[in-house]
């Protein structure tokens, strides 16, 4: 088991014919991700890397069956990229792409959701079913097959954590990294309730940031529904105050965002929090002792 | 990006909303020929740095004759302004702004940013315009209101309703004035791609018009590609010279004040970096995120940037390659060694794709003081023993 995708999954690739496209699309097939085809407008009917190229998402869903696309359309481009999977029948749209425009997500990310597809990223390293399924842009072979699930706003931070946990000894279900734009798809308030239900994960790590509300959400989450060992790390404890013109955002989330603010509300909803990335490991082989 | 109170202005005026008239000027005797061209009977003299708190600081002040226009652009222009908003060091003056002074009946705060937990815009107002809208959150929150507008229909009748009545504004014609004015600043966000819009104080003339005394914006930097007219506005003079100098090679660099300089990959682990050294009794004296395209020429720069600093006693690089090759790294460490007396010791801990080719070229390398660290916590831990001198 695992959450989101495994080896079954069917991926198609948005921008598949392009530099990042075809780079990391090569490096998933190696990894044994099954991606059937993929999308660049008006190289429809070409091969690529083996697979069918589609002019348009619609087309790539009818003919190969594809539930899941992965992204690496430019950034002026992912809002209407991601538009076009949530109107062609796309499950989960993965958005690699980093710098796509906040109101361009804005308005994608809510026609995703009125067409019930899930989204993750934008600006993110993706999503890894260790073993099985690789859809993003990771180093693969740092992810060994275990029992612990992980995530993380921040990529090589992902990788920090995964890498850690599989040297103690253990190893990961899924890693999902969900990026840290303004607006980005599921979060640790969707993610750990299907770390909790999934039955191999026996502990997971999450990994956040400074800035926004969005591990105090997770801390409130985690004290009602999840029973499941969490082992937290904050990054950015000796970060200096943003240098922010105005502080209009602190005040809507009604939170400055602080690593001591997150770190305090994870500890008091019973989750291991480390000071120090380095100690995620031990961290881990400690909580999962106790079980 | 952020822009000069004075170019927010000029937005504003571009979509209508009501402003005073004010000219932007670079010396005092251009201030007084702006003043003149006002008219006056007064006008305020204003500092234009990109922080809150000018006024407080002294670089806001009113004029009530043409010798004291010249008097206050003399001691404005040039002065290094300290506020809540800037570092301690503060911000030299090098602009001014001469406005029209208005008749303020009273004042009001108004905004508009992102809510990122309703993923739409927010249009935030208070009755307390003038103070510090921190602190009114703080000790009156019921004196904020919050209107979210949904961009997919857009300002509507009851959003501008909504925000009138709870501002307690009862006249028909300041209703209509109020809605307009807000109306326009929802317009003029949604196209400008605008990260933040903050008025404080927007003011009730004594004609019942709504006018922005003040003007702060700033911009989403992904889309600025699309407006060139707002990434024209960028005042690089206002950005940290070494910051801007990095970014032209894909490196994001803060300068901190502590001795350990950092050289990471991804914000993420950079901020976790940073965070170790502090745990383990070192001070980082940078944050520099190599990004993912880092080559041998990015790392020879960031070495350069770093070592600029006279505070720095060691560098610590950690790389976790995902898409980075550490390879790549240490190709570029070698590089910096060829071009910048490295005169301090480097801790180099280098994990994923291609660590061990990299391995073996620093192998060979052989660089007198370079130091491997074998994971994060133990090149951290050398990292801050090298910075004492152990």
């Amino acid at each position: 088991m695992s959450i989101l995708v495994n080896k079954d999954t069917k991926v198609i690739v948005q921008g598949f014919t392009g530099k990042e496209g075809s780079f990391h699309a090569e490096q998933c097939l190696a990894y044994g991700t099954q991606i059937v085809g993929g999308v660049t407008p008006n190289k429809g009917g070409q091969e690529h890397l083996g697979k069918p190229v589609f002019n348009t998402v619609a087309e790539a869903v009818k003919n190969t069956g594809a539930t899941v696309s992965m992204i690496f359309v430019p950034p002026a481009f992912v809002g209407d990229a991601v538009m076009e999977a949530a109107e062609a029948g796309i499950e989960l749209a993965v958005i690699i792409t980093e710098g796509a425009p906040v109101k361009d997500m804005q308005m994608a990310k809510a026609y995703a959701t009125k067409h019930n597809m899930k989204t993750i990223g934008p600006n993110c390293p993706g999503i890894i079913t260790a073993e099985e399924c690789k859809i993003g842009i990771m180093p693969g072979m740092i992810f060994k097959k275990g029992n612990v699930g992980l995530i993380s706003k921040s990529g090589t931070l992902t990788y920090e954590g995964a890498n850690q946990v599989c040297k103690e000894g253990f190893g990961i279900t899924t890693a999902v990294g969900i990026g840290g734009d303004p607006i980005i798809g599921l979060s640790y308030k969707q993610i750990l309730p299907m770390f909790e239900a999934d039955p191999e994960t026996e502990a997971i790590v999450m990994i956040g940031e400074i800035g926004g509300d969005l591990e105090i959400q997770a801390a409130k989450l985690i004290k009602e529904q999840i029973t499941k060992p969490v082992v937290a790390f904050i990054a950015g404890q000796t970060a200096p105050k943003g240098k922010t013109m105005g502080h209009a955002g602190a005040i809507v989330s009604g939170t400055a965002g602080t690593a001591a603010e997150k770190m305090a509300a994870l500890e008091a909803a019973g989750v291991k929090v480390v000071v120090s990335p380095a100690e995620i490991g031990k961290a881990v082989a400690e909580v999962l002792a106790k079980k | 990006m952020n822009v000069h109170e004075y170019q927010a202005k000029q937005i504003f005026a571009k979509y209508g909303v009501p402003t005073p008239k004010g000219i932007m000027v670079e010396s005092v005797k251009d201030a007084v020929t702006a003043a003149e061209q006002l008219g006056g009977p007064v006008w305020v003299v204003k500092a234009q740095i990109h922080a809150g708190g000018r006024g407080l600081g002294g670089g806001v002040k009113l004029a009530k004759s043409l010798e004291e226009v010249e008097e206050l652009a003399n001691e404005i222009l040039g002065m290094t302004l300290v506020t809540h908003q800037t570092t301690a060091e503060g911000k030299l003056v090098q602009k001014l702004y001469i406005e029209d002074g208005a008749d303020i009946k009273d004042e009001f705060y108004l905004s508009v940013v992102l809510d990122r937990k309703l993923e739409m815009p927010l249009i935030m107002a208070s009755t307390e315009g003038g103070m510090n809208i921190e602190d009114v959150a703080e000790k009156t929150p019921e004196k904020i209101i919050t209107v979210p507008v949904d961009p997919s229909i857009g300002f509507q009748g009851f959003h501008g309703r909504e925000l009138a009545f709870g501002l307690g504004i009862t006249d028909k014609n300041e209703q209509k004035n109020i809605i307009s004015f807000a109306s326009k600043l929802y317009k003029l966000y949604m196209d400008n791609d605008a990260e933040l819009i903050e008025i404080n104080p927007l003011v009730r003339t004594g004609n019942g018009e709504f006018l922005a005394l003040d003007g702060k914006m700033g911009f989403d930097n992904s889309a600025l590609g699309r407006h060139p007219d707002i990434a024209a506005m960028r005042d690089l003079s206002e950005e940290d010279p070494d910051e801007v100098e990095a970014s032209k090679y894909g490196l994001s660099y803060v300068a901190l004040d502590g001795e350990i300089g950092c050289m990471v990959n991804g914000a993420g682990l950079a901020m976790g970096t940073m965070d170790t050294i502090n745990h383990m009794g070192g001070t980082p004296a940078n944050f520099l995120d190599v990004g993912g395209s880092a080559n041998a020429e990015t790392v020879a720069k960031g070495f350069e940037i770093i070592l600029k600093n006279p505070n720095v006693k060691a560098i610590f690089v950690n790389i976790f390659g995902g898409i980075v090759r550490c390879d790549r790294i240490a190709n570029g460490i070698i590089e910096a060694t060829k071009i910048t007396d490295v005169n301090v010791p480097v801790i180099v801990r280098l994990d994923g794709t291609n660590a061990p080719e990299a391995a073996e070229i620093l192998k060979n390398a052989n660089i007198s003081n370079l130091i491997v660290g074998d994971d994060l916590g133990d090149g951290a831990a050398k990292a801050v023993a090298a910075a004492k001198g152990e």
